[in-house]
């Protein structure tokens, strides 16, 4: 498998996948191991056909989206049961995005789990205390 | 409260509903109308899987729910009626008692001409909704809170990406 074979798609609001993926580009030069879906003013069955074509021409079969309530993630719900086969992990963040894009797993559906803990474990609050 | 926004998006349940929207009205349910969704447990349990638990989402066909709205305006919670085109919200106009609709997002498809940046429509789309104003319902586009909302007149009249 070549280091750079598409294994997830990255699908968002806005410009979110391109933005994160920049990050991901520039933290472990692994970017290209995402495809990068924008849906801005498409509607949802534009955003499924995208997202679909892009599962076939990539041979992916994760996606990561933004937002639980997203409309990439409804379109990706909707894509994951025409095709039967595949993972959807929604409320991407950085941290997953890099566990993933560096992951050595040859399972595909297995790393994008592992990532979803590393993200979900990433998050963190801290207080300010008085110096 | 009651309902405080009836509103057209052809996503239905999305970000801009449930949080854009949802979140500083406090928006505690969402009444869905579309005749595919009300008809399939799939599909209405994707939407539920996209608002959070303290957000109930109801479904029903347009002439199930026209009969229901003075019902759910009676809710003391704040709710959203949905619908994914103009028909479904032109019935419940005529039949629901709908006076204010929000043009939330009707994007991109072949034969459309967009009139702003989430709003595209065919020439019977754009009298669809002149039609919807000749009913008695005050018509204006705005996707979410912060934006300005736009009258039906300059809706109808503007053009982008032209």
């Amino acid at each position: 498998m070549s280091e750079f074979t598409k294994r997830a798609l990255l699908a968002g609001h806005a410009d979110f996948a391109h933005s994160l993926l920049s990050a991901v580009e520039l933290i472990t030069g692994r970017g290209a191991v995402f495809v990068p879906i924008q849906a801005r003013d498409l509607c949802g069955d534009d955003i499924q056909k995208i997202l679909q074509n892009a599962m076939v021409e990539s041979g992916a079969r994760v996606i990561f989206t933004d937002l639980h309530a997203g409309s990439c993630t409804m379109a990706a719900r909707r894509v994951l049961r025409e095709m039967g086969d595949g993972v959807l992990v929604a409320g991407s963040n950085l941290p997953m995005l890099l566990d993933f894009a560096l992951s050595t797993n040859p399972n595909a559906a297995e790393a994008a789990a592992s990532a979803a803990e590393r993200g979900r474990a990433s998050i963190t609050v801290h207080s300010g205390s008085p110096a | 409260m009651t309902l405080v926004l009836n509103r057209i998006d052809d996503r239905l349940i999305h970000g801009q509903v449930v949080v854009g929207w949802g979140q500083p009205l406090d928006v505690k349910f969402i009444v869905l109308v579309d005749g595919a969704v009300a008809s399939s447990d799939w599909e209405q349990d994707l939407y539920r899987m996209g608002v959070p638990p303290e957000m109930e989402v109801r479904f029903h066909s347009a002439a199930d729910a026209a009969p229901l709205l003075d019902g759910y305006r009676t809710e003391a919670r704040p709710g959203i009626l949905l619908t994914g085109d103009i028909a479904t919200m032109r019935a419940l106009v005529e039949h629901g008692g709908v006076r204010d609709v929000n043009v939330g997002g009707i994007h991109h498809r072949a034969g459309r001409v967009q009139h702003l940046r989430y709003v595209f429509l065919t020439p019977e789309e754009d009298d669809a909704l002149a039609s919807l104003a000749s009913l008695g319902a005050v018509v204006t586009a705005q996707d979410v809170p912060a934006a300005r909302a736009v009258p039906l007149a300059e809706l109808l009249a503007a053009r982008e990406g032209a």
